[in-house]
C-alpha cells in the first residue's frame, strides 16, 4: 500500500484582477483573496481518490510559505488528506522561494516520510513555472510523469496518460515516481462542512527548511515587475459586411 | 562568421557585465519528429543567437538524421551534435537529461534552452535539479545573457529577472521571438555517443489530433470558440471559416471542459499561447486565463452577443452578434 505526498500552494485566488506594486517589486498580496492553488486541488483529488479505491494508504499534504499556509493544508485535510506538513518559509524568504528549492524540500520530506508517490499541480498560477515536479523528480531521480490527466495503478505500475502538444500520449513508470496533474485529470470535490469540522482536528507538523537542511539562497533577483502594456479597446462594428471591410483594410485577407 | 547583429549583441553584453563577461555558449535541444525540426525549435534559435556566442544544437532520436541535417542549415549555428538511439523513443525527459548532462560537463555550455512547448517543459527543469540551478520558464525577451523577462499571473504582470546560477536553463515563448529559417547555414554534424539510460519510463504510444490545417502555435490566423458554440458539431461553422483564411483552430477551456473540441485546442495560461497576425474569438467570454494565451496577438476580432463580454476590452473589432448568423454570413462573404 502507497503512501501519496501531494504539495500545495496558496496562491492568489485565480478570479482576482491582480495589481502590480507602484515600486515595481512585486504584486500586491496583502488584503487579497488567496485559495488553493487549482492544480493543487485536482492533484488532492487523485490522492484522495487512490485512497478510497484503496491503492494508497496514507495522504500526506504539504505546503511551503508563511503561516497562512496553514490555511491551504485544511482545505486540503478537508478534502481527505490524512496529514499536513507546513514548511514554514516566512515573508521576506517567501519572495525569493522558488521551485528549485520547494523540489528539494519535497524530495527530502519524501525521503523522510518513505513515500511512494508524488502528486503535485502541473503549475501554480501565480508564477506559472512548471517546474516543481519535474524538478523533484530530478532531485530524486524518479520518473516522472507530467501533465496528466488520467493515471491508472497497477500494482505499482502507473499507466499515464499525459496531455501533449498534439494530443496524448502514454507512457508507463514504476513507482515510486512524481505525477504533475492537468486540467482533465479529475473534477475536485468541495470539502464539505462536517470534513472541514474534522479536518481541524487532523495534525499540520510545523518544519523549517532548515530542519530539512535545505538551503533557501536566491537564485534570481527579481529586477522589476510591471504592467503589460495595455491593449486599446477597438470598435464595435456594426454588421459583417464591415468587419469584412476593416480585415481587408489590415490586410488580412486580400482585398478583392 | 556571425552576422553583424549578433557581433553586436555580443559587444553591448561584454560591455555591460564587465567582470561577469565570459564567452557565451548556447545549447539549443531541438525539438523534432525525427524527420523535421518543429516550428518552435527555429524560434529557440533566434533566442539563442540574441544570446550571443555559439550555438550548439542537439537533436537526438530514433534514425533521426534528416532532422540533424535540416538543422545543420539554419544560419549562425556553429554545430550540430546529433544522437540518433532507441533510448530516445517517445523523447522522454528521463531518456534525454542524461545525455544533456554529459554534454553539459564536457562542453561547459553557459545556456541550455529549448522552445517552452510540452517537450521542453518537461524536460528542461529535470535538467535544471541535475545542475542544481534555477530554470526559467517561458521568456518573451533577453535583455542581457543572464537578464530575463516573462510573465506571471496568466500574463498579467512581467517579471524581469536577473539569474545568478552558474548554467541558465530556460524556455523560450515561440510566439515572442521570429523564426530563423533553415537556410543559408553550413555547421558540421558531429554524431555523440548516446549515455547510459536508466530504463525508467517506458514510452506506450502518441495519439495525435489529427488534422491538415495550421498547427495552432504558428498559423498566422487563429479562430477560436467558445462555450457560445454550444456543440462540437456546431464548430464545424468555424471549420469551415477557417478553411477559408486558411487559420488554425481553437478553443477556449469552456468548450474543452464541454468536450466540444479536444484538449490540444485550448488557447489559455493553462493550454496554448498563441499570437497571430488575426486572432478570431467566437463564443468567447474572455476570461483572465483566455486572455493569456491570445491577447499579443495582431489584430483581435470577437463575434459574441453579450457587449459585456470582457473579450470585447481587448478586441480591435467586435461584433454584437449571435455567432450562429454572423459566422456563416462572414464565411459567405469571404
Amino acid at each position: 500500500m502507497a503512501r501519496v505526498l501531494v504539495g500545495v500552494k496558496r496562491v492568489i485566488d485565480y478570479a482576482v484582477k491582480i495589481r502590480v506594486k507602484p515600486d515595481k517589486s512585486g504584486v500586491v498580496t496583502d488584503g487579497i483573496k488567496h485559495s488553493m492553488n487549482p492544480f493543487d486541488e485536482i492533484a488532492i483529488e487523485e490522492a484522495v481518490r487512490m485512497k478510497e479505491k484503496k491503492i494508497a494508504q496514507e495522504v500526506i499534504a504539504v505546503s511551503c510559505g508563511p503561516s497562512q499556509s496553514q490555511d491551504v493544508l485544511r482545505t486540503a485535510l478537508a478534502m481527505g488528506a490524512d496529514r499536513g506538513i507546513h514548511v514554514d518559509v516566512p515573508g521576506p524568504e517567501y519572495q525569493t522561494l522558488q521551485p528549485v528549492h520547494v523540489s528539494k524540500i519535497l524530495a527530502k520530506i519524501a525521503q523522510e516520510e518513505k513515500v511512494d508517490l508524488i502528486i503535485l499541480g502541473k503549475q501554480a498560477i501565480d508564477d506559472d513555472n512548471n517546474h516543481t515536479a519535474q524538478m523533484t523528480a530530478g532531485v530524486l531521480d524518479w520518473p516522472s510523469g507530467t501533465f496528466c490527466s488520467k493515471v491508472e495503478n497497477n500494482n505499482g505500475e502507473l499507466t499515464v496518460t499525459r496531455e501533449i502538444d498534439g494530443g496524448l500520449e502514454v507512457v508507463k513508470m514504476k513507482t515510486p515516481a512524481v505525477l504533475s496533474a492537468d486540467l482533465r485529470l479529475n473534477e475536485p470535490r468541495y470539502a464539505t462542512l462536517p470534513n472541514i469540522m474534522k479536518a481541524k482536528k487532523k495534525p499540520i507538523k510545523k518544519i523549517s527548511p532548515k530542519d530539512l537542511g535545505v538551503d533557501l539562497t536566491p537564485r534570481i533577483k527579481i529586477i522589476s515587475v510591471e504592467d503589460p502594456p495595455v491593449r486599446e479597446a477597438g470598435a464595435i462594428l456594426p454588421d459583417v459586411d464591415t468587419l469584412i471591410a476593416k480585415l481587408k483594410e489590415g490586410g488580412h485577407i486580400p482585398s478583392a | 562568421m556571425f552576422s553583424t547583429c549578433l557581433r553586436t549583441t555580443l559587444r553591448t553584453s561584454t560591455n555591460k557585465f564587465g567582470s561577469l563577461a565570459r564567452y557565451e555558449s548556447t545549447l539549443v535541444i531541438a525539438e523534432h519528429n525525427n524527420e523535421n525540426l518543429l516550428p518552435i525549435t527555429c524560434n529557440t534559435l533566434t533566442a539563442a543567437r540574441k544570446i550571443g556566442g555559439d550555438v550548439t544544437v542537439l537533436v537526438a532520436g530514433t534514425k533521426c538524421e534528416t532532422a540533424a541535417k535540416s538543422a545543420c542549415k539554419a544560419k549562425g549555428i556553429s554545430k550540430v551534435l546529433m544522437a540518433d538511439s532507441d533510448v530516445f523513443k517517445g523523447f522522454t525527459a528521463e531518456s534525454l537529461t542524461p545525455l544533456v548532462i554529459k554534454l553539459c560537463n564536457d562542453h561547459k555550455f553557459t545556456h541550455v534552452l529549448a522552445g517552452a512547448s510540452a517537450f521542453g517543459k518537461a524536460l528542461l527543469p529535470r535538467i535544471a535539479a541535475k545542475l542544481d540551478v534555477s530554470p526559467v520558464s517561458d521568456i518573451i525577451d533577453i535583455k542581457a545573457p543572464d537578464t530575463f523577462v516573462r510573465t506571471i499571473y496568466a500574463g498579467n504582470a512581467i517579471l524581469t529577472l536577473k539569474s545568478v546560477d552558474k548554467v541558465k536553463v530556460v524556455t523560450v515563448r515561440g510566439t515572442s521571438f521570429e523564426s530563423l529559417p533553415l537556410e543559408g547555414g553550413d555547421a558540421k554534424c558531429e554524431t555523440v555517443a548516446a549515455v547510459d539510460v536508466p530504463n525508467q519510463v517506458q514510452f506506450v504510444k502518441q495519439e495525435l489530433s489529427k488534422s491538415d490545417r495550421p498547427e495552432l502555435t504558428s498559423a498566422k490566423v487563429v479562430i477560436s470558440g467558445g462555450r457560445g458554440m454550444k456543440s462540437g458539431e456546431n464548430f464545424e461553422l468555424l471549420y469551415k471559416l477557417a478553411d477559408k483564411l486558411n487559420a488554425a483552430v481553437g478553443a477556449s477551456r469552456a468548450a474543452v471542459d464541454a468536450g466540444f473540441v479536444p484538449n490540444d485546442l485550448q488557447v489559455g495560461q493553462t493550454g496554448k499561447i498563441v499570437a497571430p497576425n488575426l486572432y478570431i474569438a467566437v463564443g468567447i467570454s474572455g476570461a483572465i486565463q483566455h486572455l493569456a494565451g491570445m491577447k499579443d496577438s495582431k489584430t483581435i476580432v470577437a463575434i459574441n452577443k453579450d457587449p459585456e463580454a470582457p473579450i470585447f476590452q481587448v478586441a480591435d473589432h467586435g461584433l454584437v452578434a449571435d455567432l450562429f448568423k454572423a459566422v456563416p454570413e462572414l464565411t459567405d462573404k469571404l
